[in-house]
């Protein structure tokens, strides 16, 4: 298990709770030409993928701020197998969790 | 209320709420603790972001970082609500809860049954929204009790796991040339980033490119 620290840990939950709430809140209570904007809407869009192209990035092939090759890359191999294939989510995450783990232990 | 909703919203709540297993490990891997990681889910609520808040802690990131790739990841709930407020016309605290549950599920099948009326529309989006939120925060449990009992997140493949995940998340996205094109940018400009920022950041720095792509149509 990773340590951090309590105040870490709790300051990032209280934080992204309630931010996440605040905008969900927003389409509720403000006028809707306000997030309107064409500009706003194409990058609004755009904002999931690359986000998630960058923590895939992040989780599987830094360490720190240093680039790394290690057991995880061959985890995220095996997930893109996984999705080329079809599998259903699961079957994703179960294959590159055991795929990783293999390359680990026998390292 | 229609088959075809109770069925649209049943299937997308137990199968997306399954993912919360994934998030139950990886948060508890991270080093949240499972009450934590519990709360993730009930208070925040916004699956895609939750992942984002761990990982940038479990890649070291600062918490402000942390927050703010969780917050940027949840921008598209604004225009969900946006596009729900009309539509649900709820009033009072019902709409503060319907706030809450608005994410990717709720509204995609809510709109979906646009076909059969306004009335399957709202049936339709508090159903899902509701059934996500049971089995996601049931789901979560399972998995951080899970990733807590096994110890070492690497011997079992869990710091795979969230990479996985991610990665699963983004796989349906990615239906154009276009998107990919972006999405691989994207992988290219963290990766040049990351030795010269601190941790984290350089998931922050990528929406640069989200913002450079969508600037002109």
């Amino acid at each position: 298990m990773a340590t951090v620290s309590g105040v870490l840990t709790w300051s990032v939950l209280i934080g992204t709770s309630v931010l996440c709430y605040a905008i969900k809140v927003v389409g509720y209570v403000v006028p809707a030409r306000w997030l309107s904007h064409p500009r706003l809407q194409r990058i609004n869009t755009l904002i999931p993928a690359v986000l998630l192209s960058a923590l895939v990035v992040a989780q599987a092939f830094t360490h720190q701020t240093h680039v790394v090759l290690d057991h995880r890359a061959a985890g995220l191999a095996a997930a893109v197998a996984a999705l080329v294939a079809r599998a259903p989510f699961p079957v994703v995450v179960i294959a590159a969790a055991v795929t990783s783990a293999l390359v680990y232990r026998l390292g | 209320m229609s088959r075809r909703t109770i069925r649209d919203a049943t299937s997308v709540a137990v199968t997306v709420g399954a993912y919360g297993v994934a998030f139950g490990a990886a948060s508890v891997a991270a080093g949240f603790s499972v009450l934590q990681t519990s709360l993730f889910s009930l208070v925040t609520f916004t699956g895609a972001s939750q992942f984002a808040a761990v990982g940038v802690v479990a890649a070291g990131g600062a918490g402000l970082s942390a927050i703010v790739a969780a917050s940027l990841l949840s921008t598209r709930n604004a225009l969900y609500s946006l596009q729900m407020a009309p539509l649900l016309e709820a009033e009072g605290w019902k709409r503060f809860l319907a706030a809450h549950l608005t994410i990717d599920e709720s509204t995609n099948v809510g709109l979906a049954q646009a076909g059969e009326g306004l009335v399957a529309v709202r049936q339709g989006f508090w159903l899902t929204g509701a059934g996500v939120f049971i089995f996601w925060n049931l789901f979560t449990l399972v998995g951080a009790w899970g990733a807590k009992s096994l110890g070492n997140p690497a011997a079992w493949g869990l710091d795979a796991a969230v990479p996985a995940a991610f990665l699963g998340l983004l796989w349906p996205r990615l239906t154009s040339a276009r998107t990919r094109t972006i999405a691989a940018v994207a992988v290219i400009f963290s990766l040049a980033l990351t030795p010269v920022l601190p941790s984290g950041t350089p998931i922050i720095a990528s929406v640069v490119v989200a913002v450079v792509a969508g600037w002109r149509p």
